[in-house]
């Protein structure tokens, strides 16, 4: 008999049981030689191991070397169930269970593991030759199955942790017939739940129950791994490491969470690791991974543009209270992140949408800038800001009056707004200067960042700021100096007031959003480069951006002014909370200021312009 | 030769030594393995005898571990019926219902059964293994494929 002669071919049924792979798994050795003469007699390509950790290594090794497995119930090493178990589970194969015993008992709790047979030792040739039939059954409602078994195994899961499965699952398996890990996860009936038997491997773990903090770690460990490729249960483990896990909670979880992410839709997808969703995963899915995705920001943004303006706006809602929070986490990680991705959502946005636009004029200049350095940050430390300031809104706000163009100047502003708890009004109205702004595009961005973390937003609208700081205060040297000192001598005055108008102004136009409020913010010593940067980039946005700010325009310059007041104040004032409060790039407004200042030989004249244009001074 | 051989292996089976089993491993024998079944056979005298010690000591101790020794015979069984061996088998059965119903005597007394006739078949088939080696080729010519 030549064995092993065709290869299996899976498409080529004609063919088919010759040369399936069968690895048989028996630790009595006369026992697994008969057997492996046996399949090898009925031309399969049999691997033959008398022990079952070595089976799975093989099978771990490569998931598509084998077609089906035989093993033994009884083993030293290893209880069989168990096997049976960790390779439905792992490989979805076909496993056929082989006892002297048959007990119908242990036949039953071979079937509710998810055996595909069981065969009664000794085995006939006869029975052999017919095993393939479990490898086509399971072939053709594979994908339907696997819908269902993950579906259902995500519910065994979430209801019954790793081994157990509802009785459901059992009789559903059992009425389909077909092989199932749902079964597996039914264990038995009535018997030991789990796997019983001496042996400890296949002692019944503890069902695992996955916390937030947990999830966290998952997500993190998965986001750091890969999602597609390379996150696979050992390692996640691994890089979680969490004592008393185990690879098959993991695993299971694994795959739930890829359920998951499969239902959502593709926004949500997108903005998934940023966690813009509330649902566990997604939150901790977005704290780990949603910051370093810049689509996914830029996603976000999109959808936050469209929150932003509509009170619906969850994030935006959100952002009021957890905003800050949620924007310092968006910038925190990444600063250079956020800022990209808000540059990014800026081109995203759409003048059209409401909030979308925040960004839109912006993006396009500011990727460029930004990506640099800190002027995307400033926006991003606008949310950061923002998070301080515990308003999302104002964050966002801000964001939105960067967005618009200004970023940095509404960033600034925002920040300042962010920066101080009691204007959650303010910023708003900073943003409010920057209505077609991105910052309404930050925003989303920042929602999503903002559900990651509380830091990162905070960063995310110092950084703007600082950034819009900067390039304001490079191009319009003069005119931030002058806005800050007159601005601030007034704002001072104003700034609560200001403020809180800002804020409320802000508040009530969620469309607005952003504007330039956060001109001045000499938040970060990047204002030296991101001024520069954003000098040019300012031209360009506002170039660029001609749309939104020209929408700013409209309201007119006096608009810019007193948006540039208010930033100015916003800034003050978040200079003075920053001094206190911003944990976050910029320490003091003195600096920036005096940075910026320094820098003062670099304004821009467009930038001046575009600060005009997009009525920096809005209104605060 | 082949007749005697032939005859033999009658007598076994009539004995009740060896059952179906015994041909299913002959059918097995082909070309690429010429002396399956004795290969078998002589891998199950030398596996199996680490069992029976452990048996043996399992049984001297006191209390009995009834699992134990269940566990042991579960195997032990296994083995056995896997080429055919018949009595043996059935010694291994009777065993561990004397252990599940906690019978230490019984257990110990089938126990007693269970070597005899282990060591008969080993003797007999070392017989039967010599007749066919020698007997052999034809042997195989004549087994319908």
């Amino acid at each position: 008999m030549t064995v092993g002669e065709f290869r299996v071919d899976k498409e080529n049924y004609d063919n088919f049981p010759v040369g399936m792979r069968v690895l048989a798994v028996d630790d009595d050795l006369i026992c697994l030689k008969l057997l492996e003469t046996m399949l090898s007699k009925c031309q399969y390509e049999v691997t033959a191991t008398s022990e079952a950790r070595v089976a799975l290594n093989m099978l771990r090794e490569n998931k598509d070397r084998f077609d089906l497995v035989i093993s033994d119930v009884h083993m030293p090493d290893m209880d069989g169930f168990k096997l049976l178990e960790l390779v439905g589970l792992e490989m979805d194969l076909p496993v056929i269970m082989l006892s002297a015993n048959n007990d119908a008992k242990l036949v039953m709790k071979g079937v509710s593991h998810g055996a595909c047979d069981y065969l009664v030792k000794p085995v006939r040739l006869e029975e052999l030759g017919n095993i393939w039939q479990h490898v086509i059954r399971r072939k053709k409602s594979g994908s339907r199955k696997q819908n269902n078994q993950s579906v259902d195994k995500g519910k065994d899961n979430q209801t019954s942790g790793e081994v157990n499965g509802s009785p459901s699952t059992v009789n559903r398996d059992l009425q389909n017939g077909k092989c199932n890990r749902k079964r597996k996860e039914d264990e038995d009936e009535g018997e030991d739940n789990g796997n019983d038997s001496d042996d400890p491997a296949t002692q019944k773990k503890p069902r695992v129950v996955w916390s937030v903090e947990l999830h966290r770690k998952f997500v993190a460990a998965v986001n750091q791994l890969g999602y597609e490729k390379e996150a696979v249960p050992k390692k996640i483990l691994d890089l979680m490491n969490v004592g008393g896990l185990t690879r098959e909670n993991v695993a299971s979880h694994l795959q739930k969470y890829r359920l998951y992410l499969k239902k959502l839709p593709q926004q949500a997808n997108m903005a998934a690791p940023l966690g813009v969703r509330d649902t566990a995963f997604m939150r901790l899915g977005s704290l780990d991974g949603g910051l370093r995705d810049y689509r996914t920001l830029a996603g976000l943004g999109r959808l936050r543009n469209t929150a932003l303006s509509s009170s619906p706006y969850t994030m935006l809602g959100r952002l009021n209270s957890p905003a800050n929070i949620n924007l310092h986490n968006i910038t925190h990680p990444s600063h250079t992140h956020q800022n990209t991705a808000l540059a990014r959502m800026h081109p995203v946005l759409s003048p059209s949408s409401q909030n979308p636009s925040l960004f839109q004029g912006t993006p396009s200049s500011f990727d460029a800038s930004i990506n640099d350095s800190g002027i995307f940050t400033g926006a991003n430390a606008f949310t950061d800001t923002s998070n301080f300031l515990n308003s999302t809104q104002q964050s966002s706000m801000m964001l939105q009056g960067n967005s618009a163009g200004f970023r940095n100047q509404s960033s600034q502003n925002m920040a300042s707004f962010n920066q101080e708890p009691s204007n959650g009004g303010s910023i708003i109205g900073s943003s409010n200067l920057m209505e077609p702004n991105s910052l309404l595009s930050t925003e989303p961005f920042m929602n999503s960042a903002r559900e990651n973390n509380l830091t990162n937003g905070h960063y995310l609208v110092n950084n703007s700021i600082e950034n819009m700081a900067l390039v304001s205060l490079e191009d319009a040297r003069g005119n931030v100096n002058e806005r800050l000192g007159g601005e601030r001598g007034q704002n001072y005055g104003h700034t609560p007031s200001n403020n809180s108008n800002m804020f409320g102004s802000i508040n009530t136009t969620t469309t607005h959003v952003p504007s330039n409020n956060g001109i001045v913010s000499p938040f970060n010593r990047r204002l030296d480069q991101n001024i520069g940067i954003l000098n040019q980039k300012m031209d360009m946005f506002l170039n660029g951006g001609s749309t939104p700010m020209q929408q700013i325009n409209d309201n007119g310059t006096s608009v810019i002014e007193s948006r540039a007041r208010s930033n100015e104040n916003l800034f003050l004032e978040q200079h003075k909370l920053q001094g206190g409060f911003a944990p976050q790039n910029y320490d003091s407004l003195d600096d920036l200021v005096n940075a910026v200042f320094k820098r003062g030989d670099e304004t821009t004249p467009n930038f001046d312009c575009g600060l005009d244009e997009f009525s920096f001074g809005q209104d605060l | 030769m082949q007749k005697q051989l032939a005859k033999m292996k009658q007598s076994l089976f009539d004995q009740g030594y060896l059952d179906e089993q015994f041909i299913q491993l002959e059918e097995l024998q082909d070309d690429a393995n010429p002396n399956f079944v004795e290969e078998v056979v002589t891998l199950y005298y030398r596996d199996s005898v680490r069992l029976v010690q452990n048996i043996e000591q399992a049984l001297e101790k006191n209390p009995l571990d009834f699992a134990k020794l269940d566990s042991y015979m579960h195997q032990f069984k296994g083995s056995s019926s896997s080429f055919g061996a018949k009595k043996v088998k059935t010694e291994c059965t009777q065993f561990r219902d004397h252990c599940r119903a906690g019978n230490a005597d019984g257990c110990k007394r089938t126990f007693q059964e269970l070597k005899k006739e282990y060591a008969t078949l080993k003797k007999k088939l070392e017989v039967y293994f010599q007749f066919a080696r020698q007997a052999g080729p034809v042997e195989k010519a004549c087994r319908p494929k």
